[in-house]
């Protein structure tokens, strides 16, 4: 084998004046140079220094698609005076501190060098956000627009068409609060699972951290949150909704959402970089999450309290659906901004099994459907409830830290993977 | 400074013609746990090695298909190799000749992000932005989206912005054959900048104009394996030429020392 293994030195007569020292290494070593030789040390080593030691007897050509590729012992070109004889290149770019091409920096590192990009990607996605409606003729108009729309869909189908309040005071807010609140997380995850393709140009030509992207993403969407909260303000005060320091509290929460939406959105990066079928699966995996996240009823009265509802009879599952993610921020800012969800929420009162039992079954008590509506559907908050304010606050904070830790360590583990393909 | 250390890189194509491509067939092969027929190893770059030093512009020709591209590719550590090792000093900027940034923003905005994105402070932005745009030669288009610029245009600003931070690597690929004769001169002043901040070109052209005048080094490439390599670039040009098939160059006699010993 090894006589197939022709080494060629291609040294050619200089041009003109051109001073030119190829040095030509194999795993044999050293073989020779034009001329002179660069030092006294250049011939250290010798042949003694092989490299790719594990097959060495593989020569001859490798060809396409053999599981075993064969190096041959090939040269090194344009190695210059500098080359040392016999030793390895990869001891030669070790001494003088090269790193290899797709090396992954430290987490550390990784952290720091996103906190120093902050620049880019606020300024990323600001830019993104406008660009997004620059061919709508209504331009910018569309950030307001579409939440608008949106809550107005749900108005129709919900408020006028079907009437229904399923047992939840004050449906409207509640309704257009959860949608709004979804729809940060939705939209996290579904942008997030395309940015790495759809930014292929930008990650190939330049280098920079990747977590950039889906950074930036989630910053739109926080950006689109801004406006779509101002609409749900306008909305809830037009429904009658007091204007009270609880609402202050939307800031923790949706800064633990915003949180937990960057760890999605990590984990969905480097996901839907691979291949498209993430995001083709996601919309049907979000659509779940959104009916089991009480977007559109309440999970913790309609749903927990009322008896031969499936989850009256499997706590356990009322439970987790109430710990989901989303269920949990929508619920902690309903109960901030409206006061008939903080007021009806189970717990709010001292256990009382009468009243309790009245909201669940009103029927039993002869309650009539115009008095049950004013009155008893607040009694929900005499009930035990299945998952405490406290504990929301817990499972918030909880998933945000999960989330973005996960996420973190997820995305930076194939950072050099990104943009290959 | 770029080490290349016997360096295999093999694609994997999907997509090519043997699937018959309905959802029965793709049903059959998730069910009995097989790869995608369809999935071809094109095995583009096979075990090369050279060492880049700072301040060299090396030159890579070839044909089509030879393995410039992947070698730029890997280099920039884009593409994962097989068997060896790319070893880089610093960062590495990759200029293809479609890589458009931020297709649907103006030109300004991709000047501004594309700079925070290499880790300019906004400072040094504001600062070097005019001479950015100056370099660029794209006068007032600068206000206008980036999909809308002719494809020399776009390349234009591309190496505008890329080449304004000293990059330690800056690899070429084809991006400035779509530029005119003006700002050929002006990216072969810019490149020979890049080299005095000791940092290292890599330019892939067909043009060998273009390389001649260039690169003080330069690498032919067959089917993924070096033929020949060194300073002597004239020279390989002229045998790549014989190789195949092109005109013999007709060059001035010139000057030893500015004509090769850059």
């Amino acid at each position: 084998m090894r006589e197939s293994c022709v080494i060629q030195l291609r040294i050619w007569p200089a041009y003109g004046l051109t001073d030119h020292k190829l040095t030509a290494v194999t795993n044999r070593g050293r073989l020779s140079a034009p001329g002179e030789l660069t030092g006294p040390g250049s011939l250290d080593g010798g042949p003694g220094h092989l490299r790719d030691s594990g097959s060495q007897d593989n020569g001859g050509p490798a060809t396409a698609g053999a599981a075993v590729l064969t190096p041959e012992p090939g040269e090194v070109y344009l190695g210059g005076a500098g080359l040392p004889a016999g030793e390895p290149l990869s001891e030669y770019a070790r001494r003088h501190n090269l790193a290899p091409a797709s090396a992954r920096p430290s987490a550390l590192k990784y952290l720091r060098s996103l906190w120093q990009r902050r620049q880019f990607i606020s300024g990323f996605a600001t830019a993104s956000n406008v660009a997004m409606y620059s061919e709508a003729r209504l331009g910018q108009l569309w950030q307001v627009l579409t939440p608008l729309l949106n809550a107005a869909v749900y108005f129709l189908i919900f408020g006028v068409l079907l009437g229904i309040n399923r047992g939840v005071p004050g449906y409207i807010p509640f309704l257009v609060t959860g949608i709004f609140v979804f729809n940060f997380t939705q939209r996290s995850c579904m942008t997030s699972s395309v940015v790495m393709r759809q930014n292929l140009p930008l990650i190939r030509a330049l280098p920079f951290p990747r977590g950039c992207l889906p950074l930036g993403y989630v910053i739109i969407e926080l950006q689109q949150l801004v406006l779509s909260f101002a609409v749900l303000f306008v909305i809830i005060l037009a429904y009658g909704e007091p204007l009270t320091w609880y609402w202050l509290l939307i800031f923790p929460i949706l800064t633990l959402q915003t949180l937990f939406n960057v760890g999605c959105a990590f984990i969905l990066a480097r996901w839907g970089a691979g291949f498209d079928d993430v995001s083709q699966l996601l919309p049907f995996i979000i659509r779940t999450w959104f009916y089991a996240s009480g977007v559109i009823f309440s999970i913790s009265t309609t749903l927990a309290l009322i008896p031969g509802k499936v989850l009256y009879n499997h706590p356990h599952l009322a439970y987790l659906l109430q710990i989901n993610p989303a269920a949990v921020y929508i619920t902690l800012i309903r109960n901030a901004l409206l006061q008939d969800q903080r007021t009806s929420m189970p717990g709010y009162h001292p256990y009382n099994a009468v009243r309790c039992a009245m909201y669940g079954n009103p029927g039993k008590f002869h309650i009539p459907s115009d008095v049950f509506a004013s009155k008893v559907i607040y009694y929900s908050s005499y009930c035990h409830p299945v998952v405490s304010t406290t504990a929301l606050w817990g499972y918030a904070a909880a998933w945000a830290v999960v989330a973005v830790v996960a996420g973190f360590f997820f995305f930076w583990r194939a950072e050099t993977r990104y943009g290959r393909g | 400074m770029v080490v290349v250390d016997n360096l295999h890189v093999v694609y994997r194509v999907y997509g090519s013609g043997a699937d018959k491509g309905t959802a029965a067939t793709a049903l059959l092969r998730v069910v009995k746990r097989q790869r995608r027929p369809s999935i071809r190893e094109v095995h583009a770059i096979r075990g090369i090695s050279f060492v880049a030093y700072k301040g060299d512009a090396v030159g890579v020709i070839g044909r089509n298909g030879s393995g410039k591209s992947t070698l730029l590719r890997a280099i920039a550590g884009l593409l994962p190799a097989e068997v060896g090792m790319v070893y880089t000093l610093g960062d590495a900027a990759l200029l293809g000749v479609n890589a458009a940034l931020l297709d649907n923003l103006t030109g300004e905005r991709n000047v501004i992000l594309g700079c925070l994105a290499m880790g300019m402070s906004p400072q040094t932005v504001k600062e070097r932005y005019q001479s950015i745009v100056d370099f660029s030669g794209v006068g007032d288009f600068i206000n206008l989206a980036m999909k809308t610029y002719s494809t020399g245009m776009g390349s234009r600003l591309r190496f505008a912005i890329a080449s304004a931070k000293d990059q330690d690597i800056l690899l070429v690929d084809e991006a400035l054959a779509t530029g005119d004769a003006e700002f050929r001169v002006k990216s072969h002043q810019r490149i020979d900048e890049l080299r005095e901040h000791a940092g290292t070109v890599f330019l892939v052209a067909h043009n060998l104009n273009e390389i001649e005048e260039t690169c003080n080094k330069v690498i032919w490439l067959e089917k993924g394996r070096i033929v020949q390599a060194g300073e002597n670039v004239l020279e390989i040009i002229d045998a790549y030429l014989a190789a195949t098939g092109g005109e013999p160059r007709v060059r001035e006699p010139r000057d030893p020392v500015t004509g090769s010993s850059r």
